[in-house]
């Protein structure tokens, strides 16, 4: 890379590796928060209902 | 041999490992994305032939790993939680399941991204393409499987066959661009010999330690909370959160 210019425009395919990187970016994050969510919803049921673990 | 296994089989160690691994795989996993984008995004040369459109390989070849890997992983789970009647080897399966579908979705779009500015297309109904496509289907499958069965060992064991007969299918991805004439290119890495230049390589190899990590660290997270769903009457999970153990912290 020469400069911020050519960085950005990727060479003329700057549409397709942005896209790219930004659904990996999504995913990633989607994914990343689903998990820690999850974790943080199981952990305030067994806190708060030890003995069934709340819902089903 | 396997006693490590059997160990392992503890649902309150299992807990402890995972929750300990957390903040490494997490950490690690964030340090190696950085170099990694860095090398591949900044540092490495453009392609002779596809110029800087080939940069999309640093997302699409780590996802198109894992996506394969991940199956794997659930399968041998699968089958040693049948062999050996190990329930946590069941819980690593379903953990693990819809991370793998992530990068097989994440493959599957990054990988039709390329093949827009290369082939002309964003999607051509070749066989690697095809079977990666079965391979998010059979994603799909596994978790409808598993949670279609009131019961969690019948689902288990249904989730593990349907693992187990499903991971056929990854050889025919691996190899479809050998036995078929297909617009997708072969393996560009390999062990013995690689065709990738060393300046474009290394950011690659980061980048699939890093995709991996990043993996491991949401499977840990994952498969903590398989464990307390599974073990939510248990009285170790209830000695760990009346006494606020460290690790039921999120890391």
């Amino acid at each position: 890379m020469r400069s911020w210019h050519e960085f950005i425009t990727m060479g003329g395919y700057a549409r397709y590796v942005w896209s790219a990187y930004g659904v990996v970016l999504i995913v990633l994050v989607a994914s990343a928060w689903s998990s820690c969510n999850g974790l943080r919803r199981i952990l305030f049921r067994v806190r708060n209902y030890p003995v069934g673990g709340g819902e089903q | 041999m396997f006693t490590w296994l059997h160990k392992l089989g503890s649902p309150p160690l299992l807990y402890r490992v995972a929750g300990r691994s957390t903040p490494w795989f997490k950490w690690t996993a964030f340090l190696l994305l950085a170099l990694g984008l860095v090398g591949g995004l900044i540092l490495a040369p453009p392609d002779y032939q596809q110029g800087d459109g080939f940069r999309i390989i640093y997302v699409h070849v780590p996802s198109a790993i894992l996506s394969l890997a991940v199956f794997v992983l659930m399968a041998v789970a699968g089958a040693i939680g049948l062999i050996w009647r190990l329930r946590m080897a069941h819980a690593v399966a379903v953990a693990a399941a819809p991370l793998g579908a992530a990068f097989t979705f994440i493959t599957l779009i990054t990988g039709s991204l390329w093949g827009k500015p290369m082939w002309g297309t964003y999607w051509a109904w070749g066989p690697r393409l095809t079977s990666e496509l079965v391979l998010l289907f059979l994603y799909f499958g596994y978790i409808a499987v598993i949670n279609a069965f009131p019961n969690q060992r019948s689902g288990d064991r249904a989730g593990a066959i349907f693992a187990i007969i499903a991971a056929v299918d990854i050889p025919i991805i691996h190899y479809s661009v050998y036995w078929w004439t297909s617009l997708h290119q072969g393996a560009s890495l390999s062990f013995t010999n690689s065709s990738i230049s060393p300046a474009m390589l290394w950011p690659l190899l980061v980048m699939i330690v890093a995709f991996t990590l990043y993996f491991c660290w949401l499977l840990s997270i994952r498969l903590r909370t398989e464990i307390l769903r599974r073990e939510r009457r248990a009285s170790w999970v209830r000695t760990l959160t009346i006494t606020g153990a460290k690790n039921a912290k999120l890391a």
